[in-house]
């Protein structure tokens, strides 16, 4: 066999393997909108941190991370410190969300925002936002399956044909299993992608310098500004990773997917446990990062830094390890890519279209409505996937422009009495104004700092003027 | 929608992972001295992932703590 055939077939088998895993977990379920989208709502504790860490590695963390560590050198550091500080804000809202989303029988983060502030106009613009910011994050997955087989079949299938079976692939994959499934194909994916990750990040160096601490001392040597800020960029520095870490770490619980996972713990002690243990998860990427260093000095000059950690596999490994590694980065863009898919929507079927436009549709309707909706996500961001191109760490980056807009009504919902609707209404709405135009107008950085940071900024500034100068709203018992 | 504070302990047990891998960047983002063979940016990001594991534990104490006394008291 040709070295592309067993490489591309490996990857099959591995996906092939995780799809039968969806869909065996699926088999004997009756699949009502309740089974597909909230698996019943029966999730255990184990579940629901699969759910949860099976957030963390996408193909972000595995090409994106590796990709950035090439190309922008120092930067790249920012994704270690916000995952470690998201969970540690997460020891803060998520025991309170819950606490609340028991109360008053809350299934989403929509249903949030019309319970605490009684307006289903905002509930919506929290969807369609929610919603937005979910595109770029599916087309970062899309792009990441392109660029695995591609390099996998050795440039012998382009990334477009691959992008668009994904797609299909992906869809099929949701049509057929729901939430539970996915949940399940998770523990396959963290498995194989830990064990990619420790073999790679430490075989590579090995292989090219005899080790990490060489490997390291070559390039401090040969490029001495690449592993510190603002590494190859010129206005990526100190004051863009702290507005960075800022935004993200508060905003990575505010994605509608991981703050709808909060409702479906046991407890919140549970949720609290977890912030405490889930920081050392996070110590697989330094792995990924070694191979993002090793790979300018190893393959310099790539189009794309996305590129440089299969790249760099394909190089030192023979095919059918290349083809565990795609399999495995196959998986980790699938299976985050169905639940976001899932929960995009849901949440327009469920609470955007439905409680504004269509009052009187039954629960079938609503669940062929998102089955619809999840074709109709799958083609957008595939087109967007071969007509824009941008960097897998920006495109989530835009995607948690749009997400962190929610934090100051949701934290300030729940621990400030004094919030009003309107001021959390006309915060988001200066927020989101703020992000849409300096993201189109390409002023991100804004003079160092992450235009995202800039508008959540204003968005709590507007929100707290505004409330003061409302009447205070009673609150529901 | 009356839901309880969290303490001022856990608060500032939490501060510290942000002090140290956030708002403190420009002293701890040097190559030199490399720890481990690792730079040493990324061998202090990688020792405060488990110090922060340690402050969150910490703080996950003073919480329960602080739930015990108050499910005591009347």
């Amino acid at each position: 066999m040709s070295p592309s055939a067993v490489s591309l077939s490996t990857i099959f088998v591995i996906v092939a393997i995780g799809v039968a895993i969806g869909f065996l977990a699926g088999v004997h379920r009756k699949m009502d909108l309740e089974q597909w989208t909230v698996g019943g709502r029966g999730f255990g504790a184990l579940l629901i941190f699969l759910l949860m860490a099976g957030e963390v590695y996408t193909t972000f963390a595995f090409l994106g991370a590796s990709g950035w560590a090439y190309s922008r050198g120092g930067p790249t550091l920012y994704i270690m410190a916000y995952l470690t500080l998201a969970y540690v804000v997460s020891f803060f809202i998520l025991p309170q969300i819950w606490e609340v989303g028991q109360k008053y029988g809350m299934q989403t983060q929509s249903d949030f925002f019309s319970t605490r502030y009684g307006n289903k106009y905002l509930a919506g613009f929290v969807c369609v936002v929610g919603i937005a910011s979910f595109i770029p994050y599916l087309q970062l997955q899309i792009t990441g399956v392109g660029i695995i087989v591609s390099i996998a079949s050795f440039d012998g299938i382009g990334r477009i044909p691959a992008m668009a079976a994904s797609v299909v692939l992906l869809v099929a994959f949701v049509f057929a299993s729901g939430v539970r499934a996915v949940a399940w194909v998770s523990v396959l994916k963290d498995v194989l992608m830990v064990f990619a990750a420790v073999s790679i990040g430490i075989g590579i160096p090995y292989i090219h310098f005899g080790g990490i601490g060489p490997m390291f001392t070559a390039l401090a040597h040969s490029h001495p500004a690449h592993l510190t800020m603002p590494g190859a960029t010129i206005n990526l520095g100190h004051t863009w990773f702290i507005s960075t870490v800022l935004l993200t770490s508060l905003g990575f619980y505010m994605w509608p997917h991981a703050f709808g996972a909060a409702f479906t713990a046991k407890s919140g002690d549970t949720l609290r446990r977890n912030a405490v243990v889930m920081p050392l998860y996070t110590i697989t990427l330094a792995f990924i990062f070694f191979v993002g260093f090793t790979a300018v000095l190893v393959v310099p000059g790539l189009p794309n830094g996305d590129l440089s950690l299969l790249t760099i596999v394909r190089k030192s490994f023979p095919p059918w390890f290349l083809g565990v590694i795609g399999g495995a980065g196959a998986l980790t863009a699938m299976v985050p890519a169905a639940i976001f898919l899932l929960t995009a929507a849901t949440l327009f079927a469920k609470n955007l279209f439905r409680p504004i436009f269509a009052p009187a549709m039954t629960d079938d309707q609503v669940a062929k409505l998102a089955r619809v909706m999840v074709v109709v996500l799958g083609l957008i961001s595939l087109l967007l996937a071969i007509y824009k191109s941008a960097t897998l760490v920006g495109l989530l980056l835009t995607g948690y422009a749009g997400v962190t807009q929610f934090f100051p009504g949701v934290v300030l919902g729940l621990f400030w009495k004094r919030v009003t609707m309107p001021g959390v209404f006309a915060g988001m709405i200066a927020g989101v104004a703020t992000v849409i135009f300096l993201l189109l107008s390409h002023r991100d950085p804004l003079y160092g700092w992450s235009a995202g940071f800039v508008a959540l900024c204003l968005n709590f500034l507007t929100t707290a003027l505004v409330s003061r100068l409302t009447p205070a709203i009673v609150l529901p018992e | 929608m009356g839901v309880k504070k969290p303490s001022l302990g856990a608060l500032l047990l939490a501060l510290i992972p942000f002090v140290a891998m956030c708002f403190s960047v420009s002293l701890w983002d040097r190559i030199q001295p490399m720890i481990f063979g690792l730079p040493f940016n990324l061998f202090w990001l990688i020792a405060w992932i488990v110090l922060s594991s340690l402050c969150m534990w910490a703080a996950y104490r003073v919480e329960v703590a602080r739930d015990k006394k108050d499910s005591k008291a009347p």
